[in-house]
């Protein structure tokens, strides 16, 4: 955000979560990889799923749906676990469907209207228009580190 | 300084040297401790500071120089006979030992160094140094300048009265022949020659009557071989330094024009030509101060001890390497478990691979695991000089003995260890050992002996620290723990409960808390860092005779050994160490205390019994517990609980993954583990549970204190 003339690219992926669509910064994407049995952590919040063997590392998975508190979907094949890395954390995020990846500038963003900034901190960053879709556009800090000091 | 600077390399080198420099240096100042020194002894400590000091001198660390230089001196007059070794000056030896090691790590981590000590060392090295000297010291000039060394010749006669570099013009005959080696290290004669005539008037003849004809020449081989005659005013040390870098790589004589006396020796034994400064000499000392270490060392390490190749390597690619087996162990499990299901006659080609496929696995991971091995002795060294330092301050006479220096422990063990064993040490020169009084009223040796051995004990390392002081005072131990109301006044303890009382957090015995020990942080704090590194610790005391901690370590922190249990479908891996045994719960030995506390018995005792699966959350409580599987947990306290699980399944190395603790932090859960079929099973705390589990079913208060 440092220069608002020139036009900083920046590539989005979007994923749907209870019929609402959502994206990430594709920077912190690491990678994406389909559902797998997740072994349970004892008297974990709810959101979290477990943790699944990522070839050889130890994986923590949450599922976004719940850490957002929103309505959780029953599991199908097409749910798919995006790999974030954050403050050289990785975590897996539970997602319904992984959509598209999309190219935008900076000032195709919008902040979000402040009534939602309300209550708490808001893990909604930006927005987005995209064929007339509201995208909504998360801020990972916010998501892993909340659970972090929740965890403290 | 950043990592591709050259010299900053240089500089990381030098350092690693000095830890090897000055480790050498411990152990022969404990020979010379023990009696057992012979003039080597010396020699390898002089060599060990010379050698620190040069490289010093070589990055400019003055307070560094400045000290080593004056160690240097004290020990040069003790090679030379002029100072006999009195164990006054050994342990001024020792305090000097130590604090150049502080030096050369205050200058490693460029950190300002208190000089209170250094120069209290300083002061009292300077008492053995005569007058000359210590002004001489006072302009140290690490230029190479082509000064008068001081060193005298051992050949010549009456060594005091008159050096021979008081003639003003002498000479010398050189005759000087390569050996193949010295233009395979990359040497060249060139250079040395060169070096020669700008000494003096040279006269170079070179002899080639030693070449062959063209067909049996072997190109790589020197034939040419040359005599000088040096006119110079060089003293003649200054003519052998030219020749420092192909020492023993040529054959060399020099000899004096003047007397015609030869002194020439082959240069392998040059450094006989080093002994000492006679009292008379008063120049600054020049020797030859930018030489790398590593020349100095060639020489300096003894034929005997046929140094063993070693290969220093990042500790980042060491563990890569671990991890990477850890993946081939989980990968080769993963393969036989699909190999099994897949139906194949066990005598199949495939299987019988496998089978050599397993064993090779293991021996690569016994190996790697070897890699991060290192043996104890440099944590050992380092608990002399807290014996050293701790004895001084509370004034006791104590000796350390060590045994068992050369039991390899993995490195990061060794590294966490430091603390706790300093700790533990402390404590036995402060309380463990009575003071000299006491020691002559029990008829004891004045000196106090305090040991610290290491072994290897089935599949685990052990480490002692004992003491042959009074032993624990138990009366005393438990009016102290009442008194801090840590058990109540009534409590009636067995004598090893009262020992474990010292582990209590908030215990402490000494009457008076002393600078050394007995700062609040107790016995509680070492326990918990061994339990962390997945050891134990535990204690016998004979009243009068003195006290043993004992602690016992894994050998790796990378595997453990565990049992693979079942509870409620998920797969969960405790510990091997800590499961004494297996129970089967039947109606005879299950009995209900209150609702939803069972106990079981065995062998005539009452054990409580937890429900793994309701404990982790993962199931309801269940109404019978008959004919379940129980695991005999015994906790490092030598607590007993059992805990209920579905299935017991195998037992089995598993490789140790650590969970993140910064994301969550799931209670009695230590670690992670992935198991044959790719799936991550958890490896349990069964202390962390139990104590859980105490607390939420029993909240009474003397159990409660126990699991805290």
């Amino acid at each position: 955000m440092s220069d608002k003339k020139t036009a900083t690219p920046v590539e989005l992926l979007t994923f749907e979560l209870s019929d609402q669509e959502y994206s990430l910064d594709i920077m912190c994407v690491r990678e994406i990889r389909g559902w797998t049995r997740a072994t349970p952590l004892p008297h974990a919040p709810s959101y979290m799923k477990g943790v699944i063997n990522l070839r050889g590392t130890v994986l923590p998975v949450m599922d976004l749906a719940e850490r957002l508190g929103l309505p959780v979907r029953d599991k199908t094949e097409r749910n798919v676990i995006i790999v974030v890395k954050h403050d050289d954390i990785m975590t897996g995020l539970l997602v319904d469907a992984v959509s598209d990846i999309i190219a935008l500038t900076e000032e195709d963003l919008q902040p979000p209207p402040d009534s939602t900034s309300g209550q708490g901190p808001s893990v909604i960053k930006s927005l987005t228009l995209i064929d007339d879709r509201m995208i909504r556009v998360l801020d990972l800090s916010h998501i892993v580190n909340t659970l972090r000091s929740d965890a403290a | 300084m950043t990592s591709p600077d050259p010299m900053a390399e240089i500089r990381a080198s030098f350092f690693i040297e000095c830890e090897e420099l000055l480790e050498a240096m411990q152990d022969e100042l404990q020979v010379m401790d023990d009696g057992a020194d012979d003039t080597e002894t010396i020699n390898i400590v002089f060599r060990a500071v010379h050698s620190i000091k040069g490289g010093a001198g070589a990055f400019g660390l003055e307070p560094l120089v400045r000290f080593a230089h004056r160690y240097e001196t004290v020990l040069d007059q003790v090679r030379s006979g002029h100072l006999t070794v009195e164990p006054d000056l050994l342990k001024l030896f020792f305090r000097a030992a130590d604090h150049l090691s502080d030096l050369v790590r205050a200058c490693r981590d460029e950190l300002d160094m208190p000089d209170a000590e250094g120069q209290a060392i300083l002061t009292e090295l300077n008492k053995h140094v005569t007058e000359d000297e210590t002004e001489a010291d006072e302009e140290i000039d690490f230029q190479p300048l082509g000064l008068a060394l001081d060193f005298d010749l051992p050949d010549l006669p009456d060594l005091d009265a008159t050096p021979d570099n008081s003639s003003p013009q002498s000479g010398f005959r050189i005759t000087f022949a390569p050996e193949p080696e010295m233009f395979e290290t990359g040497n060249d004669a060139v250079p040395i020659l060169r070096a020669l005539c700008d000494m003096g008037d040279c006269k170079v003849t070179c002899h080639t009557e030693k070449i062959p004809t063209l067909v049996e020449l072997a190109p790589e081989t020197p034939y040419l071989w040359w005599t000088i005659d040096l006119h110079t005013q060089a003293h003649k040390d200054e003519v052998t330094s030219v020749f420092e870098f192909v020492e023993g790589l040529c054959s060399l004589t020099i000899s004096s024009l003047n007397d015609g006396m030869t002194t020439g020796e082959t240069l392998p034994s040059l450094l006989e030509l080093e002994t000492p400064a006679p009292d008379s000499e008063l120049l600054p000392i020049t020797e030859e101060p930018l030489a790398p270490p590593i020349v100095e060392r060639k020489v300096s390490t003894p034929p005997p001890t046929a140094a063993k190749s070693v290969v220093r390597v990042d500790l980042d690619r060491i563990e890569r390497l671990v991890n990477l087996v850890g993946e081939l162990v989980i990968n080769q499990a993963m393969l036989a478990q699909s190999l099994e299901s897949s139906g194949l006659s066990p005598h199949s080609d495939a299987m019988n691979g496998l089978e050599e496929f397993q064993r090779l696995t293991r021996d690569i991971q016994d190996s790697v695991m070897m890699i991060r091995a290192q043996p104890v002795k440099s944590l050992f060294q380092r608990m002399s000089r807290i014996v050293r330092e701790a004895s001084a301050a509370v004034g006791k006479d104590v000796r350390l003995i060590t045994e068992g220096e050369t039991t390899e422990v993995d490195k990061t063990v060794i590294e966490r260890l430091a603390d706790p064993l300093t700790h533990m040490i402390r404590n036995a020169v402060d309380h463990g050992l009575e003071n000299t009084q006491d020691r002559a009223a029990a008829g004891k040796p004045a000196e106090g002996q305090v040991r610290l051995t290491a072994a290897h004990r089935s599949g685990r390392v052990i480490i002692e620290v004992s003491d042959d002081g009074g032993g624990i005072d138990r009366p005393s131990v438990m009016q102290i723990a009442i008194d801090k109301g840590l058990i109540p006044a009534d409590s009636a303890l067995s004598e090893s409960e009262i020992d474990n009382l010292l582990f209590l957090p908030g215990f402490s015995t000494a009457g008076t808390v002393s600078d050394l020990s007995g700062r609040g942080v107790g016995m509680d704090v070492v326990r918990t860092s061994i339990q962390s590194l997945g050891g134990r610790i535990s204690i016998s005391s004979n009243r009068g005779e003195g006290t043993t901690f004992s602690i016992s370590l894994p050998l790796t922190l990378a595997v453990l050994d565990g049992m693979v249990v079942k509870v409620a479908d998920e797969t969960l891996v405790l510990p091997l160490n800590v499961v004494a045994e297996t129970l089967t719960l039947s109606a005879e030995n299950l009995d209900e205390i209150q609702p939803g506390f069972n106990v079981v018995r065995v062998r005539g005792g009452f054990v409580p019994l937890f429900d793994l699966g309701l404990q982790l959350g993962y199931r309801e409580r269940r109404d019978s517990y008959v004919d379940s599987a129980a695991l005999l947990i015994t906790q490092e306290d030598g607590t007993r609980a059992a805990l209920i699980v579905d299935e017991i399944q195998d037992q089995r190395q598993v490789v140790i993954k650590g969970l993140d603790d910064g994301f969550y932090r799931a209670p009695g859960i230590a670690a992670a583990t992935i198991l044959g079929d790719g799936q991550i099973a958890l490896i349990l705390d069964p202390s962390d549970i139990i104590a859980q589990a105490s607390t939420d079913i029993m909240p009474a208060p003397a159990l409660q204190k126990q699991e805290a």
